[in-house]
């Protein structure tokens, strides 16, 4: 896929107040004069504030750790990871399409996101609000199929819950990450009471590291 | 240094461990194929072209440039590790390399630049397959525009990054990089802009395809219907060693030699693609000024003019800044003869210069590597010498300190400020005191800016002082092809003495010197080469070669002495330069025992040892220093005011020169507003 930035960018970039002192605190981790190893890190905090990179969060960055510009333009367009152009504003669905997943059923599920958010990947729906891509493995196969969002997982889905998913994102409820069949983390999905810590809870393992 | 001993085919050899197998390769006498490796540049290791069986080894081939000695095992009984560069695993990696980097390269060798002379042509041919089981759709890559020197067809690109190397570590600007992954890698520049550095020529030669070409040069020619005329550079003080390809009697495009004691394998900008310059603005016929007008004459009689004015006397000879040591010697001779002053039109100091060990010290330019603190005093090395100033960012790199008097600009590389007056170094001199272990690695470069300054004789002296303590090198950096060698044959460059001389006389004889301003009255006789400033002014116009059309001896700012080699001929009725002197010291009734350029050479041998062993430098006596005045002047040094691209009267003939220069301007103001 070849990337370039976008060619609408924003005027500016920079970091919030948290941000910026997770950022400082990222230099120190680093001898002196190598910072530079901290671009990644750097990256994917702005792409978690804006949700992609922008032409200003690059040079941001650069100038941030002292380094050429093109550099970063080389880290950020490298990694698939860096999203150069503007995702959906609420979502941006990640779709994995690998072996497991796609056994599993999930090109119906890119049927669903090419039918109601956009028929290109990498492309806002109509109002801006999602978008979507087809993504290599998530590492997620025990729970396919898998779709990622942020750093949420949304497993074990089906036609019918990732409708519903995206109706929830559509209408800013936010869905609880996890196992659409009730699953607690990866158990067979026959024995999910034995293995459930909390037989109220909602919540699966990775939600409550994440919250940890 | 440690060596190890490594079997190479059949053969045992001893080599410094820290070679890698392509380095022992070459020193053995093996040729490695290559398209990423250079030996001038880090190492990358992304072509695979270079790959040999390791005997014993990981059972696949391994890259040799990125291999180092030390890191090959023994065999079991302690045998040397062997390393095969001809076996069938390696004929068939070389292969299959071949094959994918030929996959996306499109076939358009007819109409490639690089056609001819194309490592990836040739290597296919000897290492290739053959022919192509490629039908697939092949790739394409946009183009963008590097300015107005370098030509971009990416399509053909293999992503050596010999190109982002280069920018990088040596020219020292972050603009190129190689952007996306796998299939879709792209060679960039950050958001395309153009490359601001005066080295940028040399990704030219660097590219081992086509996709770098030269714009001047575009589709003018083929390399093998060009001839080479091995020659020397004059576009600054470096004598850069050049190779001029020429077709018919055009110049078509100028490429470095490699010399390591002069510029490595790098030259400027200035230096390769002046040669448009050569072609336009040219003086071809001599011409005389009748009634405010240059009417063109025959060389008969514009000698008898220039002899009738001369033979009344007080006649002052000026060297210009692209004139050969021929040339010098013999209106050297002349004014000997007729008992007139010779100066140096374009260095201007403010004492005068008659030692070498003061005028050029006793620094070479490849001391420069060994260097840990450099000096720079007066002097912006990146526009007076930009090779120099690649090398002096070499010896940063590794490690060397440079400090700055004067002069601040930016040099692509960092520098500790001194100051900006010769009392700002006299502090720091008190300061540091007699650190012995400091000036003895120390180099100091002094510039025109240094020796055009208020008290400079006092500064030189005190700088000299150091270097006589502590064995530290001095080396003054020329900014002018013929600086050194009107030195050596005595001109004179104390400003005071050249205006009153100017002033007083009554017939300049101008030997391209396009910086002076003289009174009205002055009869001026314009030797040179093209229409400029000098000729402008002047009342008699003798036509001569330029540095390419004449066998010339240069001598560089090191005090290296090197022939320059006719390329072309001059055009029209325009004579080599010693020629037209040698002529008119005939009709002043002045007769040397010389007539042809030999003779002349074997006089001015004789007459200056300095100057008589080609390519080298000669030793000279070290002129003691006196105890010196404190500087106490805290007057700024005179800045640079030269126009990098413009400095010369072959720069403002060529259109090449004139658009760089336009561009460099406008992002000048770009980045100021």
């Amino acid at each position: 896929m070849l990337r370039r930035l976008s060619v609408n960018q924003p005027e500016e970039f920079s970091f919030s107040k948290t941000n910026l002192k997770w950022a400082k605190a990222q230099l120190k981790k680093y001898p002196k004069g190598r910072q530079a190893s901290a671009v990644i890190p750097l990256l994917w905090k702005a792409q978690e504030q804006e949700g992609w990179v922008s032409k200003p969060a690059i040079e941001f960055v650069a100038n941030f750790l002292d380094m050429p510009e093109i550099r970063v333009l080389e880290v950020a367009t490298f990694y698939f990871m860096f999203h150069l152009k503007p995702v959906g504003s609420k979502a941006h669905f990640q779709v994995c399409g690998t072996t497991p997943c796609m056994l599993r059923g999930s090109e119906s599920l890119i049927d669903i996101c090419k039918a109601r958010i956009n028929g290109k990947q990498h492309a806002p729906s109509a109002d801006g609000s999602m978008s979507w891509e087809e993504v290599e493995c998530l590492g997620g196969c025990v729970n396919a199929p898998v779709v990622q969002i942020g750093s949420d997982y949304f497993e074990d889905l089906d036609k019918v819950s990732f409708e519903k998913l995206i109706s929830d994102v559509e209408s800013n409820k936010s869905p609880v990450p996890g196992s659409r069949v009730g699953r607690f983390s990866s158990e067979p999905s026959n024995m999910t009471k034995k293995y459930s810590r909390k037989k109220s809870s909602s919540e699966n393992a990775s939600i409550e590291r994440y919250r940890g | 240094m440690t060596t190890k001993s490594i079997k190479i085919n059949d053969t045992i050899l001893d080599f410094d461990e820290n070679l890698t197998i392509i380095q022992a390769c070459e020193l053995s006498g093996i040729q490695i194929p290559r398209f990423c490796y250079h030996e001038r540049l880090s190492i990358a290791g992304n072509c695979r072209m270079c790959l040999v069986e390791v005997v014993g080894g990981p059972p696949k081939p391994t890259a040799s440039c990125a291999m180092q000695l030390k890191d090959l095992r023994s065999g079991p009984n302690g045998e040397p590790p062997q390393v095969l560069t001809n076996s069938e695993m390696v004929e068939n990696a070389r292969k299959g390399v071949m094959e994918f980097l030929l996959i996306n390269h499109p076939l358009d060798c007819p109409i490639c630049d690089q056609g001819g002379e194309c490592d990836l042509q040739d290597q296919a041919m000897s290492f290739g397959l053959g022919e192509s089981r490629y039908t697939e759709e092949k790739r394409t890559v946009e183009d963008y525009d590097l300015g107005p020197l370098v030509e971009t067809h990416m399509t053909r690109c293999i992503s050596c990054t010999r190109c982002v190397r280069f920018t990088t570590e040596v020219a020292g600007i972050d603009q190129m990089g190689q952007t996306g992954r796998g299939e879709n890698s792209e060679i960039v520049t950050y958001l395309s802009h153009t490359l601001d550095s005066e080295l940028q020529g040399n990704i030219i030669d660097l590219c081992p395809v086509g996709a770098l070409t030269s714009k001047p040069y575009a589709f003018t020619a083929r390399p093998w219907e060009l001839q080479k005329t091995d020659t020397i550079d004059v576009m600054d003080g470096i004598g850069s060693n050049i190779r001029v390809d020429s077709k018919g009697n055009r110049v078509m495009r100028i490429t470095p030699r490699e010399n390591h004691l002069v510029n490595e394998e790098w030259i400027s900008d200035k230096s390769r693609f002046v040669w448009d310059g050569i072609r336009v603005q040219r003086l071809d016929t001599p011409l005389k000024k009748i009634e405010g007008n240059l009417m063109p004459t025959s060389w008969e009689d514009a000698l008898s003019i220039a002899s009738k004015r001369m033979e009344n006397g007080n006649t002052t000879f000026v060297a210009g800044d692209l004139v050969n040591v021929e040339a010098l010697y013999t209106a050297s001779k002349l004014s000997e003869y007729l008992g007139s002053a010779k100066i140096l039109g374009d260095l201007d100091t403010t004492f005068p210069l008659n030692e070498r060990s003061v005028y050029v010290g006793n620094g070479k330019i490849e001391d420069l590597d060994n260097a840990r603190n450099i000096f720079l005093l007066g002097t912006n090395p990146r526009k007076e010498a930009s090779v120099v100033n690649a090398r002096i960012r070499k010896a940063w790199i590794n490690g060397a300190d440079v400090y700055r008097l004067g002069i601040q600009e930016n040099l692509t590389y960092d520098v500790k400020e001194l100051g900006v007056s010769l009392f700002d170094l006299q502090n720091f001199l008190d300061k540091l005191g007699s650190k012995k272990s400091f000036w003895t690695n120390t180099m100091f470069l002094v510039g025109y800016s240094f020796l055009n300054s208020k008290l400079a004789d006092t500064a030189l002296n005190t700088i000299r002082s150091y270097v006589e303590k502590f064995n530290s090198k001095l080396l003054v950096l020329h900014q002018n092809a013929s600086a050194v060698g009107s030195l050596d044959l005595g001109f004179e460059t104390d400003v005071k003495v050249k205006q009153e001389l100017i002033k007083e006389t009554k017939t300049i004889y101008n030997l391209g010197c396009d910086t002076l301003d003289v009174d009205q009255g002055t009869f001026v006789i314009y030797q040179g080469s093209h229409g400029d400033k000098g000729a402008g002014s002047a009342d008699l116009i003798f036509p001569s070669a330029c540095y390419l059309e004449e066998e010339g001896i240069f001598v560089n700012m090191e005090g290296r002495m090197q022939f320059a080699r006719k390329a072309i001929q001059p055009p029209g009725k325009a004579k080599e330069n010693w020629k037209i002197l040698r002529a008119l010291t005939e009709k002043l009734g002045y007769v040397p025992n010389w007539l042809d350029l030999n003779g002349l050479r074997n006089a001015l041998f004789d007459e200056f040892q300095l100057i008589s062993k080609p390519g080298e430098i000669i030793e000279v006596p070290w002129k003691a220093v006196k105890k010196q005045k404190k500087l106490d002047s805290k007057i700024s040094l005179p800045g640079y005011v030269k126009n990098y691209y413009l400095s010369n009267s072959i720069c403002r003939a060529s259109k090449t020169m004139g658009s760089l220069a336009r561009a460099r301007n406008s992002h000048n103001l770009k980045k100021a507003s």
